[in-house]
């Protein structure tokens, strides 16, 4: 069986199903008999699900769109001119 | 001034456009500020906007923006807080969330030990705590978890190595524990719910 190390290493490859079928039944195995690692893997799930909820801080608004729109026709003008 | 100079604006606009809402929304999960965001994003589109003429692969321009931003966003903490910052994390130590729970026990009659942690802390708090993450770590873990970006690609992202980032992912998510537990203690939440049980 796979040590713990190698387990949570694999942990968010697992999450993110992103992991061969050797490599999955291996973890899979380990966790089974791990509470270690089973407490790893809830833990890594609901971290990575406050995260994703967090979005709602980080949305761009209608003045700073505008802005930035601004900004990189800007760039591109500014910076044709000087050539 | 020659043809290329003239279509190059218009072109790197019409690339980045479709994108600058994404870059914003990363530029505020990796600083925490709404108006450093902004100053980062423009940072970034004028990188950008120097290195397009050199740009091979247009059918990923959202990759190639993000390695830009994450590059100018890891210039301006370097430039805030020095190099050596940045390089002084693998000495530290990892703590177990799971080993410090079982020593302290504070939640003696659970099967769900981590999972009964985490509910101690409303989503604000945890994420004031993800803020407080170095960099390097808040990067890696942001990039994984919340865009999904493979560890391959966050390597090709941030420019080490597969083994470094898988590393940064791990000691993020251990800081982050190590965080919360200290909070969890400091404010009595573990003592609160003791009290409870």
């Amino acid at each position: 069986m796979i040590k713990c190390k190698e387990a949570v290493s694999r942990l968010w490859a697992y999450l993110d199903r992103n992991i061969d079928r050797i490599h999955e039944a291996e973890l899979e195995e380990h966790l089974g008999l791990c509470r270690h690692c089973c407490g790893e893997l809830e833990f890594a799930k609901q971290m990575r699900t406050m995260l994703l909820g967090s979005g709602s801080a980080s949305e761009i608004t209608p003045d700073i769109r505008t802005r930035l729109g601004t900004f990189l026709k800007d760039v591109g003008k500014q910076r044709g001119r000087k050539r | 001034m020659s043809e290329t100079a003239v279509r190059a604006p218009t072109e790197f606009e019409g690339v980045v456009r479709p994108h600058l809402e994404y870059l914003y929304a990363l530029a505020v999960r990796l600083c925490g500020h709404r108006t450093v965001a902004e100053d980062l994003v423009q940072d970034a589109l004028l990188r950008a906007f120097r290195g397009f003429p050199r740009l091979r692969n247009r059918e990923r321009p959202r990759f190639w923006l993000t390695r830009v931003l994450t590059s100018c966003h890891y210039d301006r903490y370097r430039a805030e807080h020095g190099a050596d910052e940045m390089l002084r994390l693998d000495s530290e130590a990892c703590p177990d969330l799971f080993d410090k729970i079982t020593e302290e026990d504070p939640f003696p009659y659970s099967d769900r030990v981590h999972l009964d942690f985490l509910a101690l802390f409303d989503d604000a708090r945890v994420i004031e705590v993800f803020q407080g993450l170095h960099p390097v770590y808040r990067t890696a873990l942001i990039l994984a978890y919340v865009y999904g970006y493979k560890a391959r690609e966050i390597a090709d992202i941030t420019g080490k190595s597969v083994g470094t980032v898988l590393a940064r992912l791990f000691r993020g998510r251990k800081q982050m524990e190590r965080e919360l537990w200290e909070y969890a203690q400091s404010t009595g939440l573990i003592a609160q719910k003791e009290a409870l049980v």
